[in-house]
């Protein structure tokens, strides 16, 4: 098939041959992450030496990194998958929102805390009110009421509708956000220690990072896959493809 | 190998608490993520077989 | 004729407001009552009061805002209006910014008038409390305005009170950050042009973008 024509896309906006397509490429994102994960941790853990300024306590960035960018690029991803479901009114659209969300809010946390561990051996203190902390604190409330608002609406395609419009306004509102606590930082002279000056880093240790963040972004993907899966045969359990599934699994 | 010994290596140079309890919680929530998925598909599908079931 | 639609929404909802006079009192009484729980959990030191005033004041506004959301639409939503108002050949969000205004005018304006009166218990001079008035007139017409989005989309679901409020404060952070923060620059003899300027850069797309989003949600919930 030709991946240049349009019905290439439409069959697999489909459920039930996403379904298929997501079965078929889990395990082996699975698989990829954890080669990548065990390599990256490897680089981290074991080869790269110990910082100059930061001893061993950096090697905290090789988690605490690439759960803030999975956090930030699921939450992108969600708002994509919103605007697309909106628009074409697809099934799939909602599901694949809701399916993203829960290891969105986990990385975020994840990015918090990790952040409070880091930062509170190098620059002695757990929080600060600078604007990425900030704003990372807002992505994570925003996840949270995106699952809080899709958990408490029992119509599946109204609480898919409303979730997507929230996931729009909310990727609006981050960078918006993000610049209010800037100027908020600058206006109050020395009220705030920066805690993203991130060390410069030797060649080892950014391919360790780095192959961490691909481990986690396959991860994210594989569980999401999986994830969706389950509910595609919730939401068409009606379906006859469904009942043949069933029937085979029994 | 950078390490001399495991010592070392948990000790993490007077930072272990900091970095192992990152990995440690890191590790954690991605397992239970995966067991909770896992568990939820399994769980619905019993659910759809026992309804599938019912309907015969 | 849509001048008129306007007008005639806006009358109503002052209107079924002012029958109800209980409803729109209970949230500006817990706008008073917050302003006064904090020097009394904090201490009545006059320096510290000083300092956190414009904080407190705000998110007293904010917190009473959020309150008086819940009543935006749910009435309207529960007798039927609502669903004429979308059907109606008049754009829905004009009707619906009828409606905001309506409940910045019985929830918000009075938070404005009373802010400086509840300022003088934090002892802040008569220029912040100009500022901290200024700040909230064209603060508090956003909140109703974004806050309308939340409020259309968790119309009629459980537990739909606390769920506003998470929905909605993330969207209040930028006010209230530079709405406080023209106080204390004021206060700190930093100039307060920027922070009302962005306000009011604020303000401006949140008048159109405000009831569009809203009008779009309430169709959402309508279905």
């Amino acid at each position: 098939m030709n991946m240049f024509r349009a019905n290439f896309w439409l069959h697999y906006a489909g459920p039930q041959a996403f379904y298929g397509l997501a079965g078929r490429l889990w395990p082996w994102c699975a698989a990829l992450a954890v080669a990548l994960g065990v390599w990256g941790l490897w680089l981290g853990f074991m080869v790269a030496p110990a910082d100059a300024q930061q001893g061993e306590g950096y090697r905290i960035i090789f988690v605490h990194v690439p759960a803030s960018w999975m956090s930030m690029v699921i939450y992108m991803a969600m708002a994509f998958w919103s605007v697309l479901g909106l628009t074409f009114n697809t099934r799939l659209s909602g599901m694949m929102t809701r399916a993203l969300a829960p290891t969105g809010a986990m990385f975020a946390f994840l990015s918090l805390w990790t952040g409070a561990l880091w930062g509170k051996p190098m620059w002695g203190t757990w929080w600060v009110w600078d604007a990425r902390l900030t704003s990372e604190l807002i992505l994570f409330f925003l996840y949270l009421g995106y699952i809080a608002l899709t958990s408490a609406i029992d119509d599946q395609r109204r609480g898919d509708r409303a979730g997507a419009l929230i996931a729009i306004v909310g990727a609006i509102n981050v960078p918006i956000i993000y610049f209010s606590v800037k100027w908020w930082n600058t206006l109050h002279q020395g009220a705030s220690v920066s805690l993203t000056k991130s060390p410069s880093m030797a060649q080892v240790m950014l391919w360790g990072m780095l192959l961490m963040a691909m481990c986690f972004w396959l991860y994210t993907i594989a569980l999401v896959l999986y994830r969706v899966r389950t509910t595609i045969l919730q939401r068409e359990s009606h379906t006859a493809w469904v009942q043949t599934i069933v029937q085979e699994a029994a | 190998m950078i390490w001399e010994s495991w010592t070392q290596f948990w000790a993490m140079g007077g930072y272990g608490l900091y970095v192992w309890g990152s990995m440690g919680v890191t590790s954690g929530c991605m397992a239970i993520e995966v067991w909770q998925a896992r568990s939820a598909h399994h769980q619905h599908l019993a659910q759809l077989r026992a309804e599938h079931e019912g309907h015969l | 004729m849509i001048w008129q639609a306007f007008c005639a929404v806006l009358r109503r909802d002052l209107l079924l407001a002012w029958r109800r006079k209980s409803e729109g009192l209970s949230a500006v009484f817990f706008f008073v009552v917050v302003a006064a729980l904090f020097p009394l959990g904090i201490g009545p030191e006059l320096n510290v009061l000083r300092n956190i005033a414009p904080g407190v004041l705000w998110v007293g506004a904010l917190l009473s805002s959020m309150l008086a959301l819940q009543r935006l639409f749910e009435a309207d939503f529960r007798d039927g209006t609502l669903e004429q108002m979308a059907l109606s050949p008049i754009a829905m969000p004009l009707l619906i910014g009828a409606k905001m205004l309506a409940h910045w005018l019985v929830s918000g304006l009075p938070l404005v008038l009373l802010a400086p009166v509840l300022g003088l218990q934090f002892d802040l001079s008569g220029e912040a409390l100009v500022t901290l008035t200024f700040a909230l007139l064209l603060g508090t017409p956003i909140l109703s305005l974004v806050g309308g989005v939340g409020a259309a989309l968790t119309l009629g679901v459980r537990g739909g009170g606390v769920l506003l409020s998470l929905l909605v404060l993330p969207l209040f952070v930028p006010v209230l950050v530079f709405g406080a923060g023209a106080v204390e620059a004021q206060v700190s003899g930093l100039g307060v042009q920027a922070h009302l300027s962005i306000l009011m850069a604020m303000l401006l797309p949140a008048l159109f973008f405000g009831p569009l989003a809203s009008a779009f949600a309430l169709r959402i919930a309508l279905e």
